[in-house]
Parts: structure tokens; C-alpha cells; sequence
């Protein structure tokens, strides 16, 4: 097969590119450690989330929880047409995990201007682990199509101060 | 641009009305898709409102269906009977059978069409406002995935139908190497039978029984799996025949002829072998799917950019040659010598200048972990706006101003016109994309009527929302007035004298076919290493996903949870949509 050096050198220079990127995103998940969404969050039954009985589906009741010094984790149910709970209050300068799940319809939950972006699939628990820094607060948006309102859609992310914090759930 | 060459409407006179059939579906899907993406440039960015806000899901269904399935593809089908029939020199063995998978691709977009239309109409309770993705549980009327159904095994037929042609064509030409645009045609269907397995299994077995009420429920991320397994490869299917165009069409009109056909041969095999494994990334943020498949995902997904840059080098190569041809001269000098005066080149170079924006912003979204800041904000479409939105639609319409005439012996009535609408296009959708590519890293969501929420504002790092929403909606509103432009200037053309002479040929590669090895042309074989690499990517995240959340699912209802359809009311239902219809579309 005849093939021009320009197209050789060319063809050498892509694969590099390509395969400069694929490093990339490697080390983006290995070196700087950012957790992909996976299958870590489980299932849980769609009719029991709907109905409230959270315990029963492995899941808990939507809202705050320390689990560690400096560590807590925030239960969400995206439902439409709103996110609960709202707003969503958690100290600064903690690490939170996020359990996202939805009763009814694919939900999308993006704490706004963030990487914190994950979809809400019925039947599943997505599961993100994010940094918070200073007090401030974020909005939060569904951004996959629920139906005919899905664009009142929001929430609230609050970040307080330590001392604002009731240390528990709402 | 009279030549002595038979036109195509000359040598093939029943093919050439196909053709003209298939791209007329495809316009009409091409306006009203253009009508509805107008209206929601400017409802999104509330400059004009003239729809209710819960409307506007159902004219974005109506947007993403009637562009990305029935304009497309519609096209697809057009230039590829066109390229079958021109590139073997033979017509199809059976016409009924021409004539059976054109109108059932007419009959399945119909009903489909109607389905989703029918969801501006409160009093008839049928309706399919699911998007383009129709995610369960968000349900369909039923009708809206039969015509789905009668859609894709229209286009199935017609992969056989060419891939017939082919197999008569070789046994009168045994040992000959196939003819470029046919290799095109076949690798393209052979991608497209492989890719609609998935769309397939999740309409068929779990999608529409679950809307006629045979079955209680679905599994979400199952069917949502199944879509993207097709959902990748389909962009594919939108940008290959575009691809034939730029190899085969575009160095000719340049004044040159393509730079390498064992190349182009080598881009397409990639576009079979690695378009499918590659769908999880549309998931990366999908939980139930663990994080290994959606680093194979990646991967595949960074090394089907290999296609495209050869392509880029091929293309422009091709082009340059061409330019020298013509007298150009100089390390970019012979940029000048490229007749920018013809709307099918200047198309089409502007096209492909978009297409390499496209895969750059495509790059990002590829990139796991970066796609964190971008998955499912206004950056999504900002990319491919570039992508199906330019780089397809955009050759499309310039490939009609050189192809029309061949097709019906008629000149495009002004060509001045269509030059000014590719650019325009070009224009309108660099500011359109631009805002929104800029809108989506400041976190503004895709598929959202008011993207204006009473909690918070969204903060831009410079510029300001407003300025963003009047780029968007001037850029959308360029771009209905070039589709306007450019189904004008067709419409126009209709009534053209007739002109003999309207042919042109193709001249051969400079590096031809023989200059590569012939397990190019081995299709069976790259079936097999395709089929290979998506058991390889599939079989076990599908298999994950099923043993974790079950085939049907946990529960859960319906949404819209439509009255009781059983199949008895279909027929009625049928009728009065029609009925309705007519009094409700001009």
C-alpha cells in the first residue's frame, strides 16, 4: 500500500495525540483520582422510593448526615418536579457524598457552575463524592428532560459556616 | 457548466426519481424541523414566546426527530442510491422493492411525525413528547414506536437492496476491486445493521409492549443502555454520506481528484469496526455502570478521531491538488485558486472548517472525567450543532446545488443565492454555537424551556447570560432564513428549463484502489472483528445492568401514564389523528 510520507508523518502525529489524550483522562482518574459515577451506589425498588418507605429500599430519608469528622453524606430524591431535600445544607470545607436517586422519571442533578454532575436513573443510586469550600450558595438544576416542568425544576445548595450547621439531618 | 456527459436523470431515469423522492421527504423534514428549532432559539432565550412552555418539549421532539432521523436519512438514502447505482453502473434488480423500503421509510417517519405532532393537540390524547432519546419511563403513544419500527426495517430493505446491486455487479465482475462509493455504501449499512440491533431489541421487547400495556414496566438504565448502543453509531450514519461527498464529489469540483482510495477505504472500516463499542459514553455519568466499561468506552471513543484526522488529511490534500490544478501556487497561496464562487465547494469547505471545530468541543465531552463540567448542559448541543448541525447538514445542501441538476436536468435557479445561504449558515451557527458551547460551561441546561430559575442566577466568568441568549437566538434566526434560502432556491429551480448536458463524471483517485491490499474489501471480515468488539463492550455491562436492576425493572409507572390503549384502539386512533391533522397543519 503506497502511502505518502506527509500522510505517514500525519497519520504518526494523530495516534500520538490520541493516545495523549487517552493518558490524559487516565491520569485525570488514577493520578488526580476523580471517581467516575459507577454501580457503587446499588439499586433500590422505584416503588418504595415512591412511596417513602426508604428504609425498606436500602436507601434513607432525604436529607444531611455527618459520618465521619469532616465527612457527610446528603440523600437527595430528584422527583418531578423538584429536588428534595431543598435546600440541601452542608458545613464548609467538608467532603460530601451525594446519593441521588428518583422515584419516577431520568432526572439530571448538576450542583450549577460545578463538576458535581450526575444523572438520577429509577432503580439506582448514583453516588458522587464532592469537595465544598468556602460558605457560599449554589443552585442546582435538572438537566435531562422529566416532562412538562421540568424546567421549574431547582434546588438549592448551601454551604454554611461550621457554627450554622445543625449537624444533622433536616 | 455544460457538459457532454449524460446526466444521471439521463442514464438512470427511474433511479433518479427515487433519489428525488427520498430528498423530498428530507426537505420537508429539513423546514418544519428548521420551524420548530427557530421557535426554540428564541422561547429558551425569552425573546419570543409563542408557544406555552410545556410545548416546548413536544416542538424539540418534533426538532431532534425530524432533523436527525427524517432529513438525514432521508438524504442518506437519496445519495445512495444515487452512489450505488452511478458507481456500479447497475440498477436495482426488483423496482417494487425500491419503491417497498422508500415508502415504508415514508409510511414509519409519517406515523412517527403525526404521533409527535399530534402532542400539540390537548383534546386527542396521543402524544410522544419523549425527545429524540425517548427515555423510559417517559412514554410514547404507541404509534410513535411502531413508526419507528416501520422506519428502521424501511431502511434495512435498502441496505439489502444495494447490498443485492453489489452481489450481482460481482458475479459479473469477480476479482475486480469494489468501486470506492459502493465501498462506502456497504461499510455504511454494514455499520447501520450492527448499530440498530440495539434500537431494535429496546423498541421490540421492552419499548412498545410496554406501551400497549403487555408489560408492567421497563428497566431504565436497560432501554437507556440500548439507545446509546444505537445512539453513537447513528451520528455516524448522519456523517458518512457527508464523508462521501468530501472524498468522492468535493476534490472533483475543486478541480482536482481525490489525493488516496486506499485511504478512504481504511476511514470507513474504522467508522464499522469502532462506531458501536463506544455508546457508554453518552453514560459516563449513569450510575449502575462501572467506571471500567466506561473507560473502554473512552478509549474506543479517542481512537475513532483517527478517521477523521485521516480524513482531514486526505480531504484537504485532495483539495490542494485540485487548487494547483487550477493554477494555484505557493505554501497557501493555492487557497485562492478554489472556486469559492461555487456554493457546492464553499459549502462544503465550510462545512468541513465546522466539522474540526465539532471534534475539538467532541474531545472534551470524550474526556471522562472533564465531561463532569459540560454532560448535559448547553455545551452538549453547541457541539452538535457543529457536527450533524454543519458538518452533515451543511454538505447536504451544498451537495444538492451540484447534485439537483444531474437529477433533473434543471439548473438551481441562482446560484448567487445559494453561495450567500451556505454562508450564511456558516455565520448564523458560529455565533448559535458559540453561545451555547459558552453557556453550557457556566452550567446553563440543554432541553429546558426556561432555563431561568428563581433560586439563583447563573454566573458568568465574562459577558453576561443576556448577551449569550441574543447571540443564540440571532445565530438560530441566520440559520431558519438560510433553510429558507436554501428550500426557496429548490423550490425555484423546479421550474427551470430543461438543459441537456447536466451530467459530470468523476475522475479516479491518484493513488488508486490497487495500490492497497485487497482484505480492504473484505467485508465479511470486518463484520466479524465489529461484531467481536461490540460482544466485547457490551455483554457485560448489559449483563451487569440486568442482573442488578432486572430485564423489566423494579416497578414504577408510566409518564405520561396514557389511558389504557390496547391494540383494538389503534386503528381508530389512527384515523382521527389523520382526521385531526388535516385541520391542524397547513
Amino acid at each position: 500500500m503506497h502511502i505518502h510520507r506527509y500522510e505517514k508523518l500525519w497519520f504518526g502525529l494523530s495516534l500520538l495525540l490520541i493516545v495523549g489524550f487517552v493518558a490524559t483522562v487516565t491520569f485525570g482518574a488514577v493520578g488526580a483520582g476523580i471517581k467516575m459515577v459507577d454501580d457503587s451506589g446499588g439499586t433500590v425498588d422505584v416503588d418504595k422510593i415512591a412511596g417513602g418507605n426508604y428504609e425498606d429500599a436500602n436507601f434513607a430519608e432525604p436529607g444531611v448526615r455527618q459520618v465521619d469528622s469532616g465527612e457527610y453524606e446528603a440523600y437527595v430524591v430528584a422527583r418531578r418536579f423538584a429536588f428534595q431535600p431543598d435546600p440541601i445544607v452542608v458545613p464548609e470545607n467538608s467532603t460530601v457524598t451525594f446519593y441521588v436517586t428518583s422515584p419516577d422519571v431520568v432526572h439530571g442533578f448538576e450542583v450549577v457552575g460545578t463538576n458535581a454532575n450526575t444523572m438520577a436513573i429509577p432503580g439506582q443510586v448514583a453516588e458522587i463524592t464532592v469537595e465544598v469550600g468556602e460558605p457560599r450558595e449554589y443552585g442546582i438544576v435538572c438537566h435531562e428532560y422529566c416532562g412538562s416542568g421540568h424546567h421549574d425544576m431547582e434546588g438549592l445548595l448551601r454551604v454554611v459556616p461550621q457554627d450554622e450547621f445543625d449537624g444533622g439531618s433536616q | 457548466m455544460s457538459t457532454d456527459t449524460p446526466s444521471f436523470l439521463d442514464r438512470y431515469p427511474e433511479d433518479a426519481a427515487i433519489v428525488r423522492q427520498a430528498f423530498l421527504v428530507s426537505f420537508v423534514a429539513l423546514g418544519l424541523g428548521a420551524l420548530f428549532g427557530i421557535v426554540q432559539a428564541l422561547h429558551r432565550t425569552n425573546i419570543l414566546r409563542i408557544i406555552q412552555s410545556a410545548d416546548y418539549y413536544t416542538a424539540l421532539t418534533a426538532h431532534g426527530v425530524l432533523l436527525v432521523i427524517v432529513f438525514t436519512i432521508f438524504f442518506l438514502v437519496g445519495v445512495y442510491h444515487w452512489a450505488i447505482t452511478r458507481s456500479l453502473e447497475r440498477t436495482p434488480a426488483n423496482r417494487t422493492f425500491t419503491k417497498a423500503w422508500l415508502g415504508l421509510m415514508s409510511l414509519g417517519s409519517g406515523i412517527a411525525g403525526v404521533t409527535i405532532l399530534l402532542g400539540f393537540v390537548p383534546q386527542i390524547d396521543i402524544s410522544a413528547d419523549v425527545l429524540f432519546t425517548f427515555y423510559a419511563p417517559l412514554q410514547a403513544h404507541p404509534l410513535f414506536y411502531a413508526g419507528l419500527t416501520v422506519f428502521i426495517i424501511g431502511t434495512w430493505l435498502a441496505g439489502a437492496d444495494w447490498f443485492r446491486t453489489y452481489l450481482q455487479w460481482r458475479r459479473d465482475n469477480s476479482g475486480e476491486r469494489i468501486p470506492l462509493q459502493a465501498f462506502m455504501v456497504l461499510t455504511t449499512m454494514v455499520m447501520w445493521y450492527i448499530a440498530t440491533i440495539g434500537v431494535a431489541v429496546s423498541v421490540l421487547f421492552f419499548l412498545l409492549p410496554w406501551s400497549l400495556g403487555l408489560i408492567d414496566s421497563v428497566n431504565p438504565l436497560l432501554t437507556r443502555t440500548l439507545f446509546w448502543f444505537f445512539g453513537h453509531p447513528v451520528v455516524y450514519f448522519w456523517l458518512l454520506p457527508a464523508y462521501l461527498l468530501w472524498y468522492t464529489v468535493m476534490p472533483k469540483i475543486a478541480g482536482g481528484r481525490l489525493f488516496s482510495d486506499p485511504l478512504a477505504r481504511v476511514v470507513f472500516v474504522l467508522f464499522v469496526l469502532l462506531s458501536t463499542p463506544v455508546g457508554i459514553h453518552h453514560q459516563y455519568v449513569d450510575p449502575g455502570i462501572a467506571e471500567g466499561f466506561k473507560f473502554i468506552a473512552m478509549t474506543n471513543t479517542m481512537f475513532l478521531l483517527l478517521p477523521s484526522f485521516l480524513t482531514a488529511f486526505t480531504v484537504v490534500a485532495s483539495i490542494e491538488h485540485g487548487a494547483r490544478q487550477r493554477g494555484g501556487t505557493g505554501l497557501l497561496g493555492w487557497l485562492r485558486a478554489l472556486p469559492w464562487r461555487d456554493p457546492a465547494f464553499t459549502g462544503m469547505a465550510l462545512a468541513g472548517l465546522m466539522f474540526a471545530a465539532g471534534g475539538f468541543s467532541g474531545m472534551i465531552n470524550a474526556g471522562m472525567n472533564i465531561n463532569y463540567l459540560v454532560h448535559n448542559t448547553l455545551w452538549v448541543p453547541g457541539h452538535f450543532h457543529l457536527t450533524v448541525g454543519t458538518a452533515v447538514a451543511l454538505t447536504f445542501m451544498a451537495g444538492t446545488y451540484w447534485l439537483w441538476p444531474q437529477l433533473t436536468n434543471r439548473e438551481i435557479y441562482s446560484r448567487p443565492i445559494a453561495l450567500g445561504q451556505v454562508v450564511l449558515w456558516f455565520g448564523g451557527m458560529a455565533l448559535m454555537s458559540n453561545a451555547m458551547h459558552v453557556s453550557g460551561l457556566f452550567g446553563i441546561p440543554r432541553r429546558t424551556a426556561e432555563p431561568q430559575y428563581t433560586g439563583f442566577e447563573f454566573e458568568t466568568a465574562f459577558g453576561s447570560v443576556g448577551e449569550l441568549n441574543i447571540q443564540l437566538a440571532l445565530g438560530g434566526t441566520l440559520l431558519f432564513i438560510s433553510t429558507l434560502l436554501f428550500l426557496g432556491n429548490l423550490a425555484l429551480s423546479l421550474d427551470m428549463p430543461k438543459t441537456s448536458g447536466m451530467g459530470q463524471t468523476l475522475p479516479p483517485a491518484l493513488s488508486g484502489p490497487t495500490d492497497s491490499p485487497r482484505v480492504l474489501d473484505n467485508l465479511k471480515l470486518w463484520t466479524a472483528i465489529a461484531l467481536v468488539l461490540v460482544v466485547l463492550a457490551y455483554v457485560l455491562p448489559l449483563g451487569a445492568i440486568i442482573a442488578d436492576g432486572g430485564l423489566l425493572g423494579s416497578g414504577g409507572d408510566a409518564y405520561p401514564a396514557l389511558v389504557a390503549h390496547g391494540l383494538a384502539v389503534l386503528p381508530e386512533a389512527a384515523g382521527e389523528a389523520v382526521a385531526r391533522l388535516l385541520g391542524v397543519i397547513p
